[in-house]
């Protein structure tokens, strides 16, 4: 469904991302670990276009997605919960969600999926009127994700869900994040936190200042070496 | 040159309570000290308020009929400041050149006060949708000349080009101004104010002392709350409104849902754009005469008016406009019409000082 061929991304002359390439198959969970600065996010960031590849090729269901703007890759069907959130915090809840859908226009299908993600966060339907800057942290980020479900996509991207969370509340996320994925929707998983990440995933890929360093189905990186004692904390 | 360096220092002596205390003593004092000067004498003003109190209210109406016109150029610099950061200081000048047009478009069809009423409205009417469109396009195509390319550039870089852009849209004035083989509406001096025809009605619809109220001041105030209510609702409820919102809160955010920002942004500049075409014929209309530099007077107005209410923030925009309106009006009639931009100016200072966020400005950023 994606696929990232040697993706080479700078920010000036700093190179945060040394070739990645990487594949997520249709109906998948796949997670992307490492450390800060390991370039996960900027990895998300390339895929829409909010960065550019210097060099490498990405492409979503074979059609070539490194010219692309952003919009045009959002209407092909790719969606973001990014990093920090990003909710638009003088806008209500309710304007937030329907923000997400702004590539749609089949009011019918938009009032379904408002319906699925207010049901997934039902937290989120309590606080429809309020504004998103006065949500804590973790409805924030309820908020990002149901936003990135609005649109409808066939591959969510996922940064950092369980950012800044208490372990109740990420572990309330990650068992979201399934739904979604049974629910059909192809899932790309950024997180620092390994455990949760591998656990949900089919896959997984080791990321290390820029480069891909693993890769392996997610109970075989939980077991890893690597894993165990660089992301897991384990000796 | 080393130790340049564009940090503020926040390690300071004193606290910050009493910097703004010393900082509001050594305002209060200069405004004491020059106040005077500059008109600002309370006993006499007090005392002509004293002697015919309806002054003040004729004031206060003057004050409101020119402060929605300024609202509406505030508008531009609101809308814009919003969407991009930037300071379009280009705008009062496109300002400027719709009231040209406007003049253009009168005098080719003419009408003047001599034609009938229907004839002024067919004329008025044609002038206002060619000026909202020329003023549209024009700040629009700037934006793509001007600002679109230096949008990841230093901040300072946009705002250079934006005075550029003003020096040559004055000079296009000046110019325009001078095209009397073509234009005869533009008179014989290039540089000279240009007059407008008399076209709004002029009847009095209340009268007691020296408070007059016309019927070209109630048009005025109507059709600029008119033309600010529109734009309030369109950006509340239309989708394009929506997007211009959030590509306003967080430009990522925006792109990722689908909304293509530059569009957007394109779009903003054209919206400004046409509420400064509204303004420069409301402009000619009501006050009789245009010139080539109007816009320098009607941009620092109209800037303080958005910085006043809090730049970004539409309604404040509109309040600012009305604030700054009626403050020069009190400031033309009591203090001394020479030192009303240095009231202006100083309010614009203060305000910068003391709550840059203006009246109604929140703080924006996204909290955890």
């Amino acid at each position: 469904m994606l696929e990232l061929r040697d993706v080479q991304t700078y920010y000036g002359n700093i190179q945060a991302l040394k070739g990645i390439s990487l594949k997520v198959n249709q109906g998948e969970v796949v997670t992307l670990i490492g450390s800060n600065g390991a370039g996960k996010t900027t990895t998300l960031r390339t895929i829409q276009g909010l960065n550019r590849p210097r060099y490498g090729t990405i492409l979503f269901e074979g059609k070539a997605l490194e010219t692309l703007p952003t919009d045009t890759i959002v209407r092909l069907g790719i969606s973001q919960s990014p990093e920090g959130r990003l909710v638009f915090p003088r806008m209500t809840v309710r304007e937030n969600l329907e923000m997400g859908a702004f590539s749609r226009s089949d009011k019918e299908g938009i009032a379904q999926d408002m319906e699925r993600a207010l049901n997934l966060f039902p937290r989120l339907r309590e606080r429809l009127a309020q504004k998103a800057g006065t949500l804590s942290g973790g409805e924030q980020q309820m908020l990002a994700i149901g936003r990135a479900l609005m649109a409808r996509p066939r591959l969510l991207l996922l940064d950092e869900p369980s950012m800044g969370l208490a372990p109740m509340l990420v572990e309330q996320i990650f068992q979201t994040v399934i739904e979604i994925n049974e629910q059909g929707t192809t899932v790309l998983l950024v997180e620092q936190n390994a455990r949760m990440a591998l656990a949900v995933a089919d896959r997984g890929y080791v990321l290390q200042t820029g480069r891909i360093v693993l890769e392996d189905t997610g109970p075989n990186l939980l077991r890893s070496e690597t894993v165990r004692k660089a992301y897991l904390g384990e000796h | 040159m080393a130790t340049t360096s564009p940090t503020v220092r926040t390690g300071s002596a004193l606290p910050r309570w009493a910097r703004n205390l010393a900082l509001t003593l050594l305002i209060l004092y200069i405004v004491l000290l020059v106040g005077p000067i500059a008109g600002l004498d309370a006993p006499r003003i007090w005392q002509s308020i004293a002697a015919e109190p309806k002054t003040l209210v004729q004031v206060a109406l003057v004050g409101l009929a020119n402060g929605s016109i300024i609202a509406i150029i505030a508008l531009g610099y609101t809308l814009v400041y919003g969407i991009i950061e930037l300071i379009n200081f280009a705008h009062a000048d496109v300002f400027m050149l719709t009231a040209f047009m406007s003049l253009t478009v009168l005098g080719a069809i003419g009408v003047d006060q001599k034609s009938s009423s229907g004839q002024i409205f067919v004329g008025v009417l044609v002038a206002l949708v060619v000026a909202v469109l020329f003023g549209a396009l024009l700040n629009a195509s700037i934006e793509r000349l001007a600002y679109r390319r230096l949008r990841n550039a230093p901040r300072l870089a946009p705002l250079i080009s934006a005075i550029g852009v003003s020096f040559i849209l004055q000079n296009l004035g000046l110019f325009w101004g001078g095209l009397r083989i073509i234009f005869p509406v533009m008179g014989v001096n290039a540089a000279a104010p240009k007059t407008f025809p008399q076209l709004l009605p002029e009847g009095i619809l209340f009268q007691d002392g020296p408070i007059i109220f016309r019927q070209k001041d109630l048009i005025i105030i109507l059709a600029s709350v008119a033309f600010m209510i529109a734009l309030r609702l369109f950006v509340q409820y239309t989708r394009l409104g929506k997007a211009m919102r959030a590509t306003a809160q967080n430009r990522d955010a925006a792109k990722i849902m689908g909304i293509n920002v530059d569009t957007v942004i394109a779009f903003t500049f054209l919206l400004g754009g046409g509420l400064a075409g509204v303004a420069g014929l409301l402009v000619g209309l009501y006050n009789g005469t245009i010139v080539f530099n109007m816009g320098l007077t009607a941009g620092l107005r109209a800037f303080t008016a958005a910085v006043l209410g809090g730049i970004g923030n539409i309604t404040g925009a509109m309040l600012g406009g009305f604030l700054i309106g009626l403050l020069a009006a009190f400031s033309d009639v009591y203090f001394s019409s020479r030192w009303t931009n240095a009231w202006v100016f100083a309010i614009l200072v203060v305000i910068l000082i003391f709550r840059p966020l203006g009246l109604l400005g929140e703080a924006g950023g996204e909290k955890a």
